[in-house]
């Protein structure tokens, strides 16, 4: 029965993937390509109200509540959970060594670490490296695709949204463990987002609030951010500082 | 939302609190100067290491937080090539700008920045930057550097220096670029102001 669900699943987002690159467009690799910017700057808008009216406030009261080392110890608690999802997407890239790197990670901070709430690994060089199958995509070949605005979620691309689907279904954590259980992962993520927003205040209000175009702001700092994740060195950064020269030698 | 801060995060480690910090207190003192010759990848390095170097003496002295900024300003004149940033950040609507507007926008952008960023110096105090490569890309050289914060994961800031001048035109703490971030910002301000650019000119010189 699980079995099915999972395969239901699984071709759920592999039709979505199609969908979704089928107008992922052409490969502007450096530049933006928004053809959705319309219906993303009204999902943009609904964000912002979203983040004026609950994550922010929920940020503040978490923040002033909780002391930094419980607010740190969700947060390693949080990434430690995603850590399974990580070397699943490590194999498929073939990164044996992200693989080997995680997978000790997992067990350290698992035993050591109290279950993830400590991060001893970072101490002995083993710090995050995160992954997700919007970079095992990248790695597979496929090109970023259009900017989109989730609900909710906010900044993405057509790729990272369908590496997103299809994470939810391929993390062990999700799959393997049954009801409730397999919820405390998302629970325990959305707290650390919340942390998050705490952590990161001043700079998400300074580029959601106080910008000319939030919007344009965030686009940008999620795209560029993405593509240096991703280890592309874009065309388009090496042009900036060329394309207005000659207009003002 | 949650985009907003992994965008911000992958770091994950790196606090683009601090990042952006440092880069606008950086460009906070994108002032004018007048330009060091003769340019290799040695020197670009140098030029950065130099910078750094003050950097580092200015977030280490103790000094009050309105007088680091002072330092800050002053060192970073030496350094950078503001009237070229300027032109960048601008972008196209400066070519159709007269030379005094691009004058009166690259001091007036100098003091938008300045108070946009300053008043979050204290983030970057008792921190720590290392200049670790420089390599030439084109027709300028981007040297990488390395920021240490307390409790925070270190984090990738490069500078790019132009060869024309030898003076640093821009900085990408963790692929985020400067230019790029205040050019969508300015660009979206002269929208608002349908164009103005002498009102734009104003209204920065007026940012608090």
């Amino acid at each position: 029965m699980t079995s099915i669900k999972t395969a239901l699943r699984t071709m759920i987002g592999l039709s979505l993937m199609t969908v979704l690159l089928a107008c992922a467009g052409p490969d502007v690799s450096g530049g933006i390509y928004d053809p959705f910017e319309r219906q993303n700057r009204e999902v943009h808008e609904f964000n912002r109200q979203v983040d004026k009216a609950f994550l922010r406030p929920a940020s503040m009261a978490y923040g002033g509540i909780l002391p930094a080392p419980v607010r740190i110890g969700v947060g390693n608690f949080a990434s430690n959970l995603s850590i399974p999802g990580a070397i699943v997407n490590d194999l498929l890239q073939l990164n044996i060594e992200d693989a080997v790197h995680n997978t000790f990670r997992l067990l350290v901070n698992t035993t050591v670490g109290l279950g993830g709430v400590l991060d001893p690994a970072l101490a002995i060089g083993l710090e995050p490296r995160d992954s997700n199958f919007g970079e095992t995509m990248h790695v597979w070949g496929f090109k970023e695709g259009a900017y989109v605005e989730l609900p909710f979620v906010g900044p993405s691309t057509t790729r990272d949204s369908v590496g997103m689907a299809v994470d939810l279904v391929i993390d062990p954590l999700n799959t393997l463990f049954p009801a409730p259980e397999k919820y405390i992962a998302p629970a325990v993520a959305a707290a650390a987002t919340v942390g998050d927003r705490y952590r990161f205040g001043t700079t998400i209000d300074s580029v959601l609030y106080e910008s000319a175009d939030s919007y344009a702001q965030s686009r940008l700092f999620y795209l560029e951010s993405r593509r240096f994740d991703l280890g592309g060195e874009t065309e388009s950064d090496d042009e900036l500082y060329d394309l207005y020269e000659e207009a003002y030698e | 939302m949650m985009n907003y801060m992994t965008s911000m995060k992958k770091p994950m480690n790196s606090p683009l609190t601090r990042r952006f910090f440092m880069a606008g207190a950086s460009a906070g003192v994108l002032l004018t100067g007048s330009p060091l010759w003769a340019f290799s990848t040695s020197q670009a390095k140098d030029l950065i290491e130099n910078v750094v170097r003050d950097i580092n003496r200015i977030i280490n002295s103790g000094k009050s937080e309105a007088v680091m900024l002072r330092d800050f300003e002053k060192i970073f004149r030496d350094y950078a090539d503001v009237a070229r940033i300027g032109q960048l950040v601008l972008g196209p609507p400066g070519r159709s700008a007269s030379g005094a507007q691009r004058a009166a926008f690259a001091s007036a952008f100098q003091i938008y920045i300045s108070h946009k960023y300053g008043r979050r110096f204290r983030e970057f105090i008792g921190g720590r930057v290392d200049v670790d490569s420089a390599k030439a890309v084109k027709s300028f050289y981007e040297v990488t550097t390395t920021t240490h914060m307390a409790g925070e994961a270190p984090f990738e800031v490069k500078f790019v220096v132009a060869d024309k001048n030898g003076r640093f035109i821009d900085m990408k703490i963790e692929g985020i670029s400067l230019v790029k971030a205040e050019r969508t910002e300015i660009g979206a301000m002269l929208d608002k102001r349908k164009g103005n650019l002498n009102q734009l000119i104003k209204d920065l010189k007026n940012t608090r």
